[in-house]
């Protein structure tokens, strides 16, 4: 038992005394989370829209006075001619274009129903989609003071949303799960892995293996500190969406909890895989990076909807252990959903936990070849 | 009981012969010598007989324990030092004989009279990391941390490559007090010159021992007549030496060439010399060395 301390206390040696270690470890997590957070944040303000409006009348008038007035728009001209829609876009100057239709008031007096069509910057399809619900949501707004007023029949205005350049939109974003299962996945398995190929490229594991420290005992010494750093990461990530972000934990937070440590088995034995299969750090490094962090961005659905994938990269990602672990804590976190709702995630997680530590001890070498 | 008992040992590394059959016993309390150039399967033999590489067949017997079916018995009693040094770099000196004290269920203090007298010319510098040693003070780290645990056999891997002449000194001195404490030593040298500080030795080259032997035996078994000579162009001597027909042999020795000759006296071979435009030549009958005696089995293999 001593022994096992002595040789987990190196191990956080190890990991102290290296700055770019503690770097990836520690800075690194908690950059990522804000740059994602911050780069994809839902707070708009001062976003410069343009209006079209061909019949300049008593309702548009109000409309256009109304979102202008919120705090967060600024209009920044009218247009003469659909013709400048596109080019307003493409300077960039402009997020929104708010399009009112032909006789705008009169039809809402004649047939009680107008038309408005907003148009958004696809590329950006976050911030298009916030647009486009606040816009929404002043125009219902308008609608019901006018109802309210009982100056005029009832009536519809209609809000057509056309986005730019992205016209799907779908569940993209999921900031704080995401890059909860990226991080973790990232200092379990790419450190863990670096760390035991650092004492294959050493020759330490030569001399470690030349003596009674059974295998179990060098893996379990090499594994905890990552375990550690990794929940001080998750409570870190946690916060940070919480406090920062404002993600609220909706579900439970000893569900997400289980199910966070749960993940960090899979990405610990994953890490393991990888480093009974390499004999140097780069080697390591590269297979993390290359066989898992590239798959858990690309295919776990944080960046890319799977629904929209070609078959064979939606069965592909089927067997990402990030994309089970980002569904799950999207329930728990943001939905708020019990354990039941999560049963098929902590299955799948739970048997790969199981089958990836037991191939990993069976594959430890305790030779050089 | 032998302290190390090898059976016609071989291994390959594809279609390559690391080692083509070695044989060898090695006595109780003995320094017994591994002699031979970088590449010649030194330490391939090292991590088969310390259980790291399994051999392609023969036999490997180390301190009465098999070394493929008993390799957890060999791993808790013999201490082995890699040719490569293998210990912590970013861990300070004192935390690596920690570190290397605790994996073999033991602390510095219970075994400090081990390692003492190696381990008090480090000691002042326990504080520093191993990586900023220099090349003499890591080796004395390193057995320092191959002894800690009491090892029946030493396993030393070339441990004087790339040490000052002064601390490989120092190292052999140390060597020859464990004996003393009956441990046995195999070590293993590219330095011809270490050879005479072993008890027995064993020349081995491309794989196969030429010769296993005492060094006095092996030096008293050099038959051949030996020359050492001098001159003012040394490389030019050189391919003159090889020219000559009264010369069986001709290998550079540090400030001479050595010689082996058949029908030839000094002074027509000075003559020769002469002719070739030579000055300054010296030419000195002398005593074989042990790397006399690697050459001479090694052209005759």
């Amino acid at each position: 038992m001593k022994k096992f301390l002595v040789f987990t206390q190196k191990e956080f040696y190890h990991i102290f005394r290296d700055r770019w270690t503690m770097i990836i470890l520690l800075v690194l997590p908690i950059l990522m989370i804000l740059m994602f957070g911050f780069a994809i944040s839902t707070e708009i303000k001062n976003a410069r829209f343009a209006v079209y409006d061909p019949s300049h009348d008593l309702a548009t008038q109000k409309i256009t006075d109304k979102i202008q007035s919120s705090e967060y728009f600024t209009l920044e001209a009218y247009l003469s001619d659909p013709a400048q829609i596109e080019k307003v876009f493409q300077k960039g100057e402009i997020s929104l274009v708010v399009v009112y239709s032909d006789n705008f008031y009169q039809n809402i007096v004649q047939t009680g129903e107008a038309q408005i069509l907003l148009i958004a910057d696809g590329t950006d399809p976050n911030t298009a989609s916030t647009l486009v619900t606040y816009v929404s949501r002043l125009v219902a707004a308008y609608q019901a003071e006018q109802m309210g007023a009982g100056g005029l029949p009832p009536y519809q205005i209609h809000t057509e949303v056309k986005l730019l350049y992205n016209p799907t939109l779908k569940g993209a974003y999921a900031t704080v799960p995401g890059v909860m299962g990226l991080i973790l996945m990232l200092i379990c398995a790419m450190m863990t892995s670096v760390s035991i190929a650092r004492e294959k490229e050493f020759g330490t594991m030569e001399v470690i293996l030349v003596s009674p420290m059974p295998p179990l005992l060098i893996i379990l010494s090499k594994v905890i500190p990552y375990f550690t750093i990794s929940i001080i990461n998750y409570l870190t990530i946690l916060a940070l969406g919480v406090y920062v972000l404002g993600v609220p934990i909706v579900g439970s937070f000893m569900l997400l909890t289980m199910l966070s440590l749960l993940f960090i088995f899979v990405s610990l034995a994953l890490g393991l895989l990888i480093s009974s299969l390499v004999n140097s750090q780069i080697a390591a490094l590269l297979g993390s990076v290359m066989g898992l962090m590239l798959p858990a961005v690309l295919l776990s659905g944080l960046m890319f909807p799977i629904e929209n994938m070609p078959l064979f990269l939606q069965v592909l990602a089927q067997i990402i252990p990030a994309k089970w672990f980002i569904a799950a804590v999207k329930n728990v976190m943001i939905m708020g959903l019990g354990v039941e709702s999560i049963l098929p995630e902590l299955a799948v997680l739970g048997t790969m936990a199981v089958a990836l530590i037991a191939v990993s001890l069976k594959k430890f070498k305790i030779r050089l070849d | 009981m032998k302290a190390i008992t090898v059976q016609d040992i071989k291994r390959n590394y594809g279609k390559v012969e690391a080692l083509k059959g070695l044989s060898f016993e090695v006595e109780k309390g003995e320094i017994f010598g591994i002699i031979g150039p970088d590449g010649a399967g030194k330490t391939t033999l090292f991590r088969i007989l310390t259980t790291l590489l399994l051999a392609d067949s023969g036999t490997a017997i180390v301190d009465g324990n098999d070394v493929v079916k008993e390799y957890k018995e060999i791993r808790k009693k013999v201490g082995y030092m890699p040719g490569r040094f293998s210990l912590y770099q970013d861990l300070s000196v004192e935390e690596n004989l920690k570190v290397f004290a605790s994996i073999f269920n033991t602390t510095i203090e219970e075994n400090y009279h081990l390692v003492k007298d190696i381990y008090q010319q480090i000691e002042p510098f326990k504080t520093r990391r191993a990586g900023a040693l220099s090349g003499g003070m890591k080796q004395k780290l390193a057995l320092s941390c191959a002894l800690i645990h009491e090892p029946v056999v030493l396993f030393l891997d070339e441990p004087t490559t790339g040490v000052d002449p002064v601390s490989r000194k120092e190292l052999w001195t140390m060597l020859k007090k464990l004996q003393n404490q009956g441990i046995t030593i195999l070590v293993s040298t590219p330095y011809m010159d270490e050879a005479n500080l072993c008890d027995r030795i064993a020349l081995i080259q491309d794989g196969a021992f030429m010769k296993i032997d005492t060094p006095e035996n092996i030096v008293a078994a050099y038959d051949q007549e030996l020359w050492a000579v001098k001159s003012d162009d040394m490389s030019k001597l050189l391919k003159d030496l090889r020219a000559n027909p009264g010369v069986k042999s001709c290998f550079a020795f540090g400030d001479t060439h050595h010689i082996t000759v058949g029908k030839i006296i000094p002074s027509a071979l000075e003559t020769y010399l002469k002719e070739k435009g030579h000055s300054d030549i010296r030419i000195t009958p002398i005593k074989a060395g042990i790397e006399d005696c690697f050459m001479e089995l090694s052209e005759a293999s």
